[in-house]
């Protein structure tokens, strides 16, 4: 009867101070990262043929250069008056 | 490197819509979805008209990304954003979360349901093979890869919408203001006038032009 006693009294203390924890109440914003595809890079395409648009396939450079005077087309001060 | 932007003139829009116009045809948007478009404020207002072109803006922060629940989105080498098809759940978060309104969600099937997400992807293509027809379906034509700008700028005719490197853009912006003497109101001085350059004063009033 005594063991039963303490049985039941230990098991009412694991119950009584189940909710007394403190887990961790603030939310912890995680930065997501990219789960799709591989995207490929417009530098590694060949140039069209018959297009005035010429870079060397894979030199992002020799890319950016050619796309830099294309943005300065959109600049009539330069594309008129040079 | 460079960081791909966009940047509307609005002392030059004339509300043509050719650049709406440019974006459908180029990448075959479909019914209801515009990746472009042309907000008008004080119509039909003389002379305080305004009209700027608007479609994603390609943040350097975005908040799209920020929300979305399953990561589809990703930044390019020259900053562009774009997402993937093939993840995207059509759950609108983006929609909420971008301040201009870009993301756009085509209406199909039974109740008007809402399809993968769809927005202005700088003619850059999406993460398929470049210049592959699955491209082409799912998310346009990638004129990055063919070494043009967007379809929207380049068919500008006034050239108030101008897209490229921030830099260069924020240059050519900057050398028109300068010589009009006014329109930096809507991008601010840092862009009209340059990045801090110390010395740098606003321009005479037009009144007050030499």
């Amino acid at each position: 009867m005594k063991k039963l006693l303490c049985l039941v009294a230990a098991f009412g203390l694991a119950l009584g101070l189940a909710a007394c924890g403190e887990p961790e109440q603030v939310v912890v914003y995680k930065q997501g990262k990219y789960q799709g595809k591989p995207d490929g890079r417009p530098w590694d395409s060949e140039p069209l043929a018959y297009e005035s648009a010429k870079w060397a396939k894979g030199d992002k450079v020799s890319w950016e250069t050619q796309i830099k005077n294309r943005q300065l087309g959109q600049h009539e001060h330069k594309r008129i008056y040079q | 490197m460079a960081r791909m932007k966009f940047l509307c003139d609005a002392e030059r829009c004339i509300e043509c819509n050719g650049c709406v116009t440019a974006c459908k045809n180029e990448n075959e948007v479909p019914w209801g979805v515009n990746r472009r478009r042309v907000v008008t404020i004080n119509d039909g207002v003389v002379g305080a008209e305004k009209s700027i072109s608007v479609a994603c803006m390609h943040c350097s922060d975005a908040p799209c990304m920020a929300v979305c629940p399953v990561d589809c989105f990703y930044r390019t080498d020259d900053g562009v954003v774009l997402h993937d098809k093939d993840l995207c759940i059509g759950c609108g978060y983006c929609f909420y979360a971008c301040p201009f309104g870009a993301p756009q969600f085509p209406q199909d099937g039974a109740f008007g349901l809402r399809g993968k997400m769809d927005k202005c992807t700088f003619c850059a293509g999406g993460p398929e093979a470049d210049r592959s027809a699955a491209e082409f379906q799912k998310y346009g034509r990638n004129r990055l890869s063919e070494g043009k700008l967007p379809a929207c700028a380049e068919m500008c005719s006034t050239k108030a919408l101008l897209g490229g490197d921030g830099d260069v853009i924020a240059d050519i912006y900057r050398e028109r203001v300068l010589r009009r003497g006014k329109g930096s109101e809507v991008w601010g001085w840092g862009t009209a006038y340059g990045p801090g350059k110390p010395g740098a004063q606003p321009p005479a009033p037009a009144g007050q032009k030499s």
